[in-house]
């Protein structure tokens, strides 16, 4: 895998990776293609829309409280199919920008998204989604308008929607924000996309203690389009023409449509209680865990000690050889959570943006 | 670092930590017995300290009758992740600390004699972070609240999503939504118990959506933290951002209820949010949802009750799951590149091939009726062992 990814070479944006150890190679190639997947020159829902789809009837607002431009959403016809499209728009410049809020979503976005994928279930529309988001907007106008309410929603309803959803992943896949149009019956991604549950930044920010060790984190979230294949989260990656979508805009719309329009005759032929069972079978599975004997845990009032045998009996069938040998002698166990990430229970806690 | 932080450094060693505790809020030393007894709630100021899970369901749950599902579902390392420390070692570290195996507990009990599926979450086990374990077991109390028509109750106190998970960690908002949507249609109440802190992905997921909302005072509920919020994003931050309070005022908590008087004020919306009889919802599905098969909805529903290892009505305790090693050996990702099918779009095609192909962890209705209670270890092995492809090597 690594080797794959160095042997593409560098990439415009990116840090050639010819030195160091093979550790800092594959960061280096990792955050290559984060770097890739938010080119500024990348096309964006609406460049794409604009030539898969022969018409696109854009609609505004959420009914409840505005319109969001960081996310587009109307009626297109793909290749003569009628469609509901829903996705993120970062702007082109720094104009547009400003206009879209760079791309990053109020929960006003999230549910008109709502509003037009009920659209699409009412009047027998396939939902198409566009994915490429760095995040919804963590600030406080998000917050007091419930943006995390808004996503679990948006979520829980694709979870049920009666009609066929492909989603596509074009750049960043940004966590909560990219999910809650994210849940297709298939997921689609382009070659240089990424997908991940938090960025880079924040992952390095919060598990290193240091947005410099981006790359780091990026390699270890394994966030390509490739990865999350493996992983079962996508399922099918779009190669990108030349050095990336940004360099053939149009060549990659069109790969686009085929993947989109072939994914979307198959599953528009699946009755809707199928396709529903299937999108909640394909959600249910994923998230890999193991069961082992459980023992009931030791009431809290015990010693250390005894919390300590009842736990090593336990976890030496289970994570075997990855438990240090030396726990038993753990000086200051109580303390343990005294590590990044694992605060102390009565320490303010350390916030995570998902 | 001590357990709470000092204004200033001088520790006076009149305190021992083991037997005093500093208030945060008033900063009155507590001695730690009373402290206990008064819930961990300051009886000075009122300032509520974390809870354990464990504590948790005590408190709310009448004596002696939890009885705990799904005990030994235990996180794998799917990545391979390592930032200043393995994943595996953090767990361990974690499970040393709180005695927990994960960082949520789920399972049956009753409420003054009402009984509730109910989950609680321990901020204590790497911040409460939600991983596959935690989404399994807020999506498995889901399903049996459902099956068994029985309130749910989940108490969340949590960072968000568990980033050595990645995406996997993502898909459990969607996993849990998808359940609660289900349990929503079949009007069986879910009851959201958002404790400090309560952030990230769980809120974006199954914290936010309770029928009602409620939370204890002061909780820190909130979506993105506050490095993003006040750092990348320069913005003035209102007074009392993200707490219970500014939930409330915006509409998005129900009502704030203080720790001593949580148990009663379930056991009161309890007597509004009554579940339907099992066949009084299976007609309410079928008439909510047109084009819904009763037949096929109620086959699925009958798959799970062997899910969750009981016989819907009497828990089966999790002790009694024999114990699997895992099975390293893991059926290939199906090879597609480009536009080939891959599994979840033959399942929608023709589910019979489905069930006959590499079976989709988790949800397997039509096989799985048959097979015995043993299955459930092997098939859970398997969900560890299969899914993880590229990431069980560690790299
Ligand atoms: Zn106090």
């Amino acid at each position: 895998m690594v080797d794959r990814l160095l042997g593409r070479g560098p990439r415009e944006g990116a840090t050639p990776a010819e030195h160091g150890t093979p550790a800092e190679r594959a960061a280096a190639a990792a955050y290559a293609r984060v770097q890739l997947a938010r080119n500024l020159r990348r096309p964006h829902t609406l460049e794409l829309v604009r030539v898969m789809a022969d018409e696109f009837v854009q609609l505004h607002g959420d009914r409840l409280f505005g319109d969001d431009e960081a996310i587009v959403a109307g009626f297109a016809r793909i290749d003569g199919r009628r469609v509901v499209v829903v996705g993120h728009q970062k702007g082109a410049d720094t104009e547009e920008n400003i206009r879209r809020n760079f791309g990053l979503p109020h929960p006003e976005g999230f549910r008109k998204a709502m509003r037009l994928m009920e659209l699409g279930e009412r009047f027998g529309l396939p939902v198409v989604t566009f994915v490429d988001v760095q995040g919804a907007f963590p600030g406080a106008a998000s917050e007091e308008r419930g943006v995390a309410e808004a996503i679990a929603r948006s979520v829980g309803l694709m979870s049920r929607l009666r009609t066929p959803i492909v989603t596509v992943i074009t750049g960043e896949g940004g966590s909560g924000g990219a999910l809650a149009i994210a849940v297709g019956d298939v997921v689609i991604a382009l070659e240089n996309a990424v997908y991940s549950v938090i960025s880079p930044e924040g992952c390095a920010t919060i598990l290193w203690r240091s947005a410099d060790q981006a790359a780091a984190a990026a390699a270890a979230m394994k966030m390509s389009a490739a990865e999350q294949r493996t992983l079962g989260i996508v399922d099918i990656v779009v190669p990108e023409p030349g050095e990336g979508a940004h360099t053939d805009p149009v060549e990659t719309a069109r790969r686009l449509r085929a993947a989109v329009v072939a994914q979307l005759d198959a599953l528009s032929r699946v009755p809707a209680d199928e396709l529903v069972e299937a999108r909640y079978r394909r959600y249910r599975a994923l998230g890999p865990f193991e069961v082992v004997a459980a023992p009931t845990p030791p009431p809290a009032e015990r010693g250390l000690g005894d919390r300590l045998r009842g736990l090593l009996d336990a976890g030496r069938q289970t994570i075997g050889g990855s438990l240090p040998a030396n726990l038993p002698n753990l000086p200051n166990l109580p303390n343990l959570p005294n590590l990044p990430g694992v605060p102390h229970r009565d320490e303010p806690p350390a916030r995570e943006e998902v | 670092m001590p357990p709470i932080r000092l204004p200033f450094r001088g520790r006076r060693t009149d305190f021992p930590p083991d037997l005093w505790t500093r208030c945060p809020s008033c900063q009155e030393m507590l001695f730690n017995k009373q402290l206990e007894k008064a819930l961990r709630v300051c009886p000075n100021c009122g300032h509520h300290f974390r809870l354990a899970a464990r504590r948790r369901l005590e408190l709310l749950l009448d004596g002696g009758s939890f009885r705990e599902r799904d005990a030994g579902l235990q996180s794998v390392d799917p990545l391979g992740f390592a930032d200043s420390k393995p994943y595996p070692d953090r767990l361990a570290a974690a499970q040393l600390a709180t005695g927990e195996r994960e960082a949520a507990i789920w399972g049956t009990g009753s409420i003054e004699g009402r009984p509730v599926a109910i989950c609680a979450m321990d901020f204590g086990f790497i911040g409460g972070s939600m991983g596959a374990v935690v989404g399994e077991k807020v999506t498995r109390a889901a399903e049996a609240a459902l099956a068994e028509r029985l309130p749910l109750i989940v108490v969340s106190a949590s960072g968000g999503a568990r980033m050595q998970e990645g995406t996997f960690s993502l898909m459990q908002l969607a996993k849990t939504m998808a359940a609660l949507e289900r349990l929503r249609a079949g009007r069986v109440p879910y009851i959201s118990v958002m404790t400090d802190p309560t952030t990230g992905g769980v809120f974006a997921s199954f914290a936010a959506v309770g029928d009602v909302n409620l939370a204890e005072p002061n909780a820190l509920i909130g979506f993105a933290g506050a490095r993003v919020s006040g750092g990348t994003i320069a913005e003035e931050l209102p007074p009392g951002f993200q707490r219970a309070e500014f939930l409330l005022q915006h509409g998005f908590v129900d009502r704030i209820v203080p720790r001593p008087e949580l148990r009663d004020e379930i056991v009161r919306l309890l007597e509004y949010l009554v579940p339907p009889r099992p066949a009084e919802a299976s007609a309410e599905v079928a008439a909510v949802a047109p084009g819904f098969r009763p037949l096929s909805f109620l086959n699925a529903l009958a798959g799970r009750p062997v899910e969750t290892g009981g016989d819907g009505r009497s828990a089966r305790p999790a002790a009694e799951a024999p114990a699997t090693v895992p099975t390293p050996t893991m059926p290939a990702v199906p090879a597609t590149t480009g536009l080939g099918l891959r599994p979840a779009h033959r399942e929608a095609g023709s589910p019979p091939a489905e069930a006959a192909e590499a079976p989709k962890a988790g949800e397997k209705p039509e096989a799985r009726q048959f097979e015995t209670q043993t299955a459930e270890a092997e098939t859970g092995a398997a969900v560890g062992a299969r899914r993880p492809a590229e990431g069980a090597r560690r790299g």
